[in-house]
């Protein structure tokens, strides 16, 4: 607790820089009063703007502001939507999160039996087509997959919605393609591990108990072969969170992604703000769970 | 055979591993047996097959390696006959082991109670409650200091020492027979050695359970042993009870043993000088396996292998002197 306290603590300084690097980023996108006001308006009319933006301080003042504005949850308004752009943005974050963890999900019943699998059998017919598979799974790219999935399931059986967010169907086919790459990744993670760790004496200990072939294996084996994983599916979790933004497109999923594709291309800086601050904000926290998971499962850490 | 109650009999094992297209025979013919009660050393160079031999009883072989021949009879069980279920029953109760360097052999993300307590409760139906009250009862006996403070514990923030402790009392856990010990103390220091091996007589003379104790180590040899099996290249070279043997070496290769030791007094130096290397496990020589490094080597030597023949209450695999007690008979 004491060091989940610490670690909150030293996430503030990241923040810092966080929303420095927004802001740059923005600053330097250059003069959003020309996106704002038609070419022909009157110079007086954009100097005003300018002025009602505090666009005229210099880049320390607007910085300050930017981070007091900030601390108060205020992004400024967003121009397409007219209105406070966090909340917009926060009501984007549950379809996101769904999505993310359904496909993390979906990696995780794959891969792990899949990855034991091939790792206890290895060099067996299953091992190879699971390695190949997962070779395969992994060069996928999203969109073709998202769309060969569309062609099969909706199109051609007719078994599950297009697109769209509302009942767990919609969820599948987004969350299968978003998954499958990720299920490649660990299924190898997992089987390289077990291969490894099936040669530690641990294991021939267990063994020599008298243990069923089983328990060697789904509680002395997984149990360490998963403590590497767990990182790896945070990390894939927080970067779901960001960057989901093909799958979400092709399935018209009202997350994140769509939504910070959509302000990219107007321009709506609040929004493209306020989501990159968001996105950091829960990458550092998945980061903080994996952690605390990590440690949970590797007593070995604790001493630290 | 001169046994007089055996506990386990092993014949003419054969474990084999396999490379490539290549065999190597780590156990080549190996016979030797374990009274009740009684503390056998098995002794001899690194790669000689201590390590196989001990993994073959309990029919922890993996591929590549496999057992090709011979029996090990357990009372009147052939364990290399076994199902996989009758093996289950016997590893960890009839027969444990304790290997060499504890902080590998426990699972780092279990604590050692639980450790222990899953032994128990894999060959016994009681509750977790009397499992665990019995794995406190086994970390007392073995001579660890509160006892449920450690039993919370994980490997690693245990001392070596108490490491190993912790292997015992897991081996010990399923009232085994026999105990299996592969160099218990090589990778403690020599106070603790001294502990650890006190503690291993202690528990043969109460509950009267015979040891393998595998060891480079003549010194510990000296310290435990009531017998001694010297292997060579996959075989035993020689074989006797633990005073005759340190007074009268008999097979070449056992006095080379003890030369490249330093003195009879203070002989706790690893086995390592021996003029010669040890013949690679791909390519064994014809005849005797250790006519290559011997002093006394002789034509036959070279060509055929010598059995294991009676002498003065040894067993001895050696032509010189299978040759000198047959000069004496007549
Ligand atoms: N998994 C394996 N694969 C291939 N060969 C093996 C394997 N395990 C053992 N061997 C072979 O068996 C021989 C004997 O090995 P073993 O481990 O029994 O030696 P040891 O006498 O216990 O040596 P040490 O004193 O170093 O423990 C080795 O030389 C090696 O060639
Ligand atoms: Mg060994």
């Amino acid at each position: 607790m004491k060091y989940f306290i610490k670690r909150l603590i030293q996430a503030v300084p990241v923040l810092f820089i966080i929303s420095f690097i927004i802001f740059s980023l923005v600053y330097m996108a250059g003069d959003p009063v020309l996106l704002m006001l038609p070419e022909d308006a009157p110079q007086e009319d954009k100097q005003a703007l300018r002025e009602a933006l505090n666009l005229d301080e210099p880049f320390h003042v607007q910085y300050m502001t930017f981070v007091g504005n900030l601390m108060q949850g205020q992004f400024g308004k967003s121009f397409t939507y007219g209105q406070e752009a966090l909340p917009i943005v926060l009501e984007r974050l549950p379809a996101t999160i769904e999505l993310a963890f359904a496909a993390i999900f979906v990696a995780t019943i794959i891969s792990i039996p899949f990855g034991i699998w091939s790792a206890t059998k290895k060099d067996s017919l299953g091992d190879v087509f699971i390695s190949g598979g997962a070779v395969l799974g992994k060069a996928m790219p999203n969109f073709w997959l998202g769309i060969m999935l569309i062609l099969l399931f909706s199109v051609y059986l007719g078994a599950l919605p297009v697109s769209g967010r509302g009942t767990i169907f919609h969820l599948i086919l987004p969350a299968i393609t978003l998954g499958t790459g990720i299920a490649a990744q660990i299924t190898r993670l997992i089987r390289s591990n077990m291969l490894d760790i099936l040669h530690q004496e641990y294991i021939r200990t267990a063994r020599s108990k008298g243990l069923k072939e089983f328990l060697v294996i789904y509680k002395h084996a997984l149990r360490n072969s998963l403590i590497p994983v767990v990182t790896i599916m945070a990390l894939q979790t927080s970067s779901l969170i960001g960057g989901a933004i093909i799958t979400e497109t092709v399935f018209s999923w009202p997350g994140l992604g769509q939504l910070l594709i959509q302000a990219i291309n107007t321009r709506d800086m609040a929004i493209v703000q306020a989501s990159v601050f968001v996105v950091a904000l829960l990458v550092i926290m998945m980061n903080l769970l994996a952690d605390v998971m990590y440690r949970f499962l590797d007593p070995r850490i604790n001493l630290k | 055979m001169n046994a007089v109650d055996p506990l386990l009999q092993i014949e003419d094992l054969k474990t084999y591993f396999y490379s490539g297209d290549k065999v190597i025979p780590s156990v080549d013919g190996v016979s030797f047996h374990i009274n009740k009660g009684e503390i056998v050393a098995l002794v001899g160079e690194s790669g000689c097959g201590k390590s196989v031999t001990s993994l073959s009883i309990l029919g922890l072989i993996d591929s590549p390696g496999k057992i090709e021949g011979g029996r090990i009879l357990y009372h009147d069980l052939d364990l290399t006959r076994l199902s996989q279920k009758e093996k289950l029953q016997i590893r960890g109760k009839e027969i444990s082991i304790i290997f060499q360097e504890p902080l590998a052999a426990l699972n780092p993300v279990f604590t050692v109670g639980y450790q222990i307590q899953e032994n128990i409760m894999v060959h016994e139906r009681i509750s977790k409650k009397k499992a665990k009250a019995k794995a406190i009862d086994l970390l007392i006996k073995v001579g660890i200091p509160h006892p449920e403070k450690v039993y919370q514990n994980y490997p690693h923030s245990l001392s070596g020492g108490m490491r190993q402790r912790v292997m015992i009392a897991m081996a010990l856990s399923g009232n085994p027979k026999l105990i299996i010990a592969d160099e218990p103390t090589t990778a403690l220091d020599v106070t603790i050695q001294a502990q650890i091996l006190q503690l291993l007589k202690e528990i043969t003379e109460q509950q009267r359970t015979s040891i393998l104790f595998i060891t480079h180590d003549l010194g510990v040899v000296a310290e435990i042993a009531d017998r001694v099996i010297v292997m060579y290249a996959g075989q035993v070279v020689e074989q006797a009870d633990v005073y005759s043997l340190f007074d009268n070496p008999k097979h070449p290769y056992t006095k080379a043993l003890f030369n490249s030791s330093p003195k009879m007094d203070q002989i706790d130096e690893e086995l390592t000088a021996i003029e010669g290397a040890v013949p690679s496990p791909f390519e064994k020589p014809m005849g005797c396996k250790f006519h290559t490094r011997c002093p006394y080597v002789m034509g036959k030597c070279k060509s055929i292998s010598p059995d294991l023949e009676e002498n003065n209450g040894h067993l001895v695999r050696c032509w010189l002197s299978t040759e000198n007690a047959k000069s004496e008979v007549t």
